[in-house]
């Protein structure tokens, strides 16, 4: 439904943008004793490392094929193939990924064909996975390399049903969840208490709730991921009873599984707002064959409640949003329901999803564009990550921080933000930003004839009303 | 469309030569060149770390505080990486817009990347009116060719405002490198292209003369220049450029007018020290204001190298009088440091530099890392700890908490990328990297060093964060006490 707005300047101004080996690199580090390798020159994969190390405010394994003059011109193979060997000898890792960037796709990198001579020559390390994945950051964003990077990972480490033997509801309770960037560690940590009230045990792939949540553990250092979806769990995901795919950027990957597996996929946009949640839940009852559990209950009417406490404060508020297109999607579905308007919508790059997003135009492109867009129609709040608070700042809006990255507060990864209860935490938080000053203050009015005391008057030029305007 | 055609120069420039780079590499005022191998070492793929060229020139010019500064490449050089510095500027704040021209695919396959960096360069100007832009090539645009250098140019006279080309593709090389790049185009393309302000009349009362200087490396992180400037003002030593922490274009142009210049933080941007003695006849030292001792002795150096009987006196006197009240202030703080030992692992701060400020305060350092020092760093090393310092050279965690451990030291002094790894580790950790929120610098900064320190080391969390869980305290002890066979109902399944 919504227009799509291109890119129409030369210069990206404030990006929003992150791109795609970053995307690759999250989806990795929700592996258990994973490592993701990009294939670039250093610079690719230390930006990369401080990109996660300021938001997750955690050491981050990352590895580089530190290409060169030499390699970068003559062909970089052997970097591949020593990259991969470097790691699995010193590190042992379960998992290793070879995330191509701008630089090697341009060369002509063919990652596949490294990762075929890797195993030719290097047998010892047959039990070690390595999947390699094109994610160059000329096209696509987080969002997409993510969903490349999960995908090649199920083509890789999912055997099909027929020859693994894998059957849907072998394993009676276990319902696979395909869970997009979107999530955080703590969204993932309410999701698994809502399976375990269904009696479901969920296997989340990729699950950064075990790896990237902040345990203080009692090793000292770990050269890779510590937690995170073990591989073992990937040969079992054809024997779940259902898989749920939260997140339109991720139906490929959820194509994939189905095809291999033949275990049925229930659909999701987001955990956002009431129908979102409602649709989760639904699905689980209908997958679990039990009744949806009292608490639930509770926490849905709790939520409607808060609903109608908020949507004085949330009511009709313009609102400017900056983010990748699921989570977009999430913020547009929970605002609308509250009743407010998006007035400017802003992402980083196309895609199929953007189209049936109920609002009226999309821009592709970076914070300067909802900068202008919200200045234009008046926004009275923004979203969006940590580079936007000076975006809202100039706007004169309060900003409710999402997505990535988010650097300048503490905690920001592990925020809750889903599920009926962490909805209605939303709900509270976005009022709370704007209660004070969201509508329009009258202007004083001193009548001419007025008997209020001569001191009074002298302050009529310094009163200001608070307004977010 | 860029008018490409009417440069009569070679458009083959397009990437730097293996021969500039080597160029480059063998700086002869570097120390690391006196060592059988010279230059930097080359990082092996899947055990590297570590930035690249184009990281390192941004992080030598973004603090140039009004330029346009526009990456020229795909999103992940910009994206990861705008607006990620803890300089600060005393005003102009362009250099905190992130610009860059966002390569597509499309842009790439159809060689339309210059005419996209042309278009930008023009918007950047028509939206900002920046004194300058600066354009930093990366690692896709030098692949494919792109010649930054004429459209750079081309850009310059249509619309008559400098623009700098950075050419610093990542593939290049280190870090370091990037530093020298960024020095290099600046002496080339900006430095000596206009002359001082006169002095503000004002200032002419004071009867002192006022001598011209510039530092070269300092950052001004966290605002920590502004504890040194005004003991440089009280003194009569009118900086004309920081390079380049709260610099302005303006200043950049005048810097060929210095008297002397100070080589500050680490030798990464010496080629412009030298370049400045080659071309302009201006000498350099080399000096740092980390730590009482060593700020003394950098204003110490300025008046020496000016060689100005007033000026010495005056310098002598306000040293008195600063080491007097800061040491008095000092005093609280160095009865609950002494002693303390401390592993120094270091990035971008000279090692040596920050030894003198710890024993300043009368702490232990116990190991220093060498791995970004050079060899006359080194013997400065060594005259400060002794012959049997350690000096560590593999950075890599594992062997930082091992070192730790083994030398007992009570706090891990590092870069950023460290934080994470010592805190894990249970580590009390200081950040002395680019990217921490406190400035150190001067007199005045030592107060906020200490203040730092003993937070961190006296800090009740790490008792909290090392003792077990009460419950398993209880059951270890239990465990020691009775039998095993007695206790069956006790779970050890978290043991």
């Amino acid at each position: 439904m919504a227009e799509i707005l291109k890119r129409n300047k030369a210069l990206s101004v404030n990006p929003l943008k992150a791109s795609q080996p970053i995307g690759g690199s999250l989806a990795t580090l929700g592996f258990n004793r994973a490592m993701p390798m990009l294939h670039g020159s250093q610079g690719c994969t230390a930006f990369a490392k401080v990109f996660f190390v300021r938001h997750f405010r955690e050491p981050i394994p990352l590895q580089s094929t530190a290409m060169d003059q030499g390699s970068s011109v003559m062909g970089a193979d052997e970097n591949v193939r020593e990259g991969i060997k470097n790691i699995a000898g010193k590190s042992r890792p379960s998992l290793i990924t070879i995330l191509t960037t701008g630089l090697a796709e341009t060369q002509g990198c063919d990652v596949q064909r490294n990762v075929r001579e890797f195993r030719e020559a290097n047998p010892e390390f047959a039990d070690i996975a390595v999947v390699a994945v094109n994610t160059p950051d000329f096209t696509g964003s987080v969002e997409t390399g993510y969903a490349a990077t999960l995908t090649e990972i199920i083509r890789a480490l999912v055997p099909d049903a027929k020859e693994a033997g894998t059957y849907p509801g072998k394993r009676k309770r276990q319902v696979t969840v395909l869970v997009s960037y979107m999530l955080t560690p703590g969204d993932l940590e309410a999701l698994r208490d809502i399976f375990e009230q269904f009696q479901l045990r969920p296997v989340f792939v990729p699950d950064i709730s075990d790896s990237l949540d902040g345990t203080l553990t009692e090793d000292d250092f770990s050269p890779v991921t510590i937690g995170g979806t073990p591989l073992s769990e990937m040969a079992t995901l054809g024997d779940s009873l259902a898989t749920i795919v939260i997140g339109p950027s991720l139906i490929k990957a959820a194509e994939l599984l189905e095809s291999k597996t033949g275990v049925p996929t229930y659909q999701i946009d987001h955990l956002y707002g009431l129908k979102g949640n409602d649709a989760l839940i639904t699905a689980l009852a209908e997958i679990s064959g039990n009744d949806v559990p009292e608490r639930i209950e509770r926490q849905r009417s709790q939520l409607q409640d808060a609903m109608l406490d908020t949507h004085f404060m949330l009511g009709q508020l313009r609102i400017a949003i900056a983010a990748d297109a699921d989570l977009l999607n999430a913020f547009v579905d929970l605002v609308q329901e509250m009743g407010a308007e998006v007035v400017a919508a802003v992402t980083s790059c196309n895609t199929p999803l953007l189209a049936r997003i109920p609002i009226a135009s999309i821009k592709i492109g970076d914070l300067e564009d909802m900068e202008l867009i919200g200045r234009a129609n008046r926004a009275q709040l923004v979203i969006g990550n940590s580079h936007a608070v000076d975006t809202a700042e100039r706007l004169g809006t309060p900003i409710l921080r999402a997505g990535f990255p988010l650097y300048d507060i503490i905690g920001g990864y592990q925020k809750t933000w889903i599920g009926y209860r962490g909805t209605r935490q939303t709900l509270f938080d976005l009022a709370n930003l704007v209660i004070n000053f969201s509508h329009e203050e009258i202007p004083v009015y001193r009548s001419v004839y007025g008997q209020k005391p001569a001191s009074e008057m002298t302050e009529l030029n310094s009163s200001k009303a608070l307004s977010c305007h | 469309m860029v008018a490409l055609s009417k440069y009569k120069e070679p458009l083959v420039i397009a990437m730097k030569s293996t021969k500039d780079i080597a160029a480059l590499l063998d700086e002869p005022a570097c120390e690391h060149n006196k060592k059988e191998k010279s230059g930097c070492a080359k990082p092996k793929p899947g055990g590297a770390a570590g930035g690249c060229a184009f990281d390192g020139a941004q992080i030598a010019l973004l603090p140039i505080a009004d330029v346009a500064h526009i990456v020229h490449g795909p999103i992940a050089c910009a994206g990861s990486s705008w607006d990620n510095r803890g300089t600060r500027s005393s005003g102009a704040d362009l250099y905190r817009i992130g610009m860059t021209t966002d390569l597509t695919e499309q842009d790439i396959v159809m060689g339309r990347a210059e005419k996209r960096l042309f278009h930008a360069i023009k918007q950047a100007i028509d939206t900002y009116s920046p004194p300058a832009v600066f354009v930093y090539n990366t690692c896709v645009p030098a692949l494919i060719g792109d010649d930054i250098n004429a459209v750079c140019k081309s850009a310059e006279e249509r619309w008559n405002v400098p623009v700098v080309p950075i050419d610093c593709a990542g593939f290049y090389g280190t870090k370091n490198l990037g530093n020298r790049i960024a020095g290099d185009a600046m002496v080339k393309h900006v430095i000596g292209t206009r002359d001082p302000d006169p002095l503000p009349l004002n200032t002419a009362q004071s009867g002192i003369k006022i001598h011209d200087v510039n530092l070269i490396g300092e950052y001004n992180i966290a605002g920590e220049f502004w504890h040194v400037l005004p003991l440089l003002d009280e003194l009569g030593l009118r900086i004309l450029c920081t390079l380049s922490g709260d610099a302005r274009f303006r200043e950049v142009q005048t810097m060929h007018k210095a008297e002397v210049n100070m080589m500050v933080c680490s030798k990464a941007m010496v080629n412009v020290a030298r370049k400045l003695q080659q071309q302009y006849g201006t000498p350099w030292f080399e000096g740092s204001f980390y730590g009482i001792t060593d700020t003394s002795q950098a204003l110490r150096d300025f008046a020496k190298a000016i060689n100005d009987a007033d000026l010495t006196e005056r310098t002598e006197a306000l040293i008195l009088r600063e080491e007097a009240r800061i040491r008095k202030e000092l005093e609280p703080w160095k009865a609950r440091l002494k002693d303390k030992r401390v592993l120094l692992f270091t990035g971008g701060v000279k090692s040596w530099s920050v030894i003198s400020a710890l024993q300043d305060l009368g702490m232990v350092v116990v190991a220093t890392g060498t791995n970004k020092s050079t060899e006359e760093d080194k013997a400065r090393i060594r005259e400060l700890m002794g012959e049997d310092t350690l000096m560590i050279s593999d950075g890599s965690p594992k062997e930082l908490i091992r070192i730790v451990r083994d030398y007992q030291a009570d706090i891990l002094i590092a870069g950023g990328r460290n934080m994470y790894t010592a805190l894990k580790a249970k580590i009390p950790f200081l950040d002395i990297n680019q990217e921490r929120e406190f400035g150190y610098e001067g007199y005045q900064g030592m107060l906020e060093l200490v203040r730092q320190l003993a937070l961190t080391i006296e800090s009740p969390v790490w008792e909290a964060v090392r003792t077990p869980a009460p419950w398993r305290t209880v059951r270890a002890q239990n465990v020691e006490t009775q039998d095993f066979a007695s206790l069956p109902q006790i779970e050890v399944a978290n043991g």
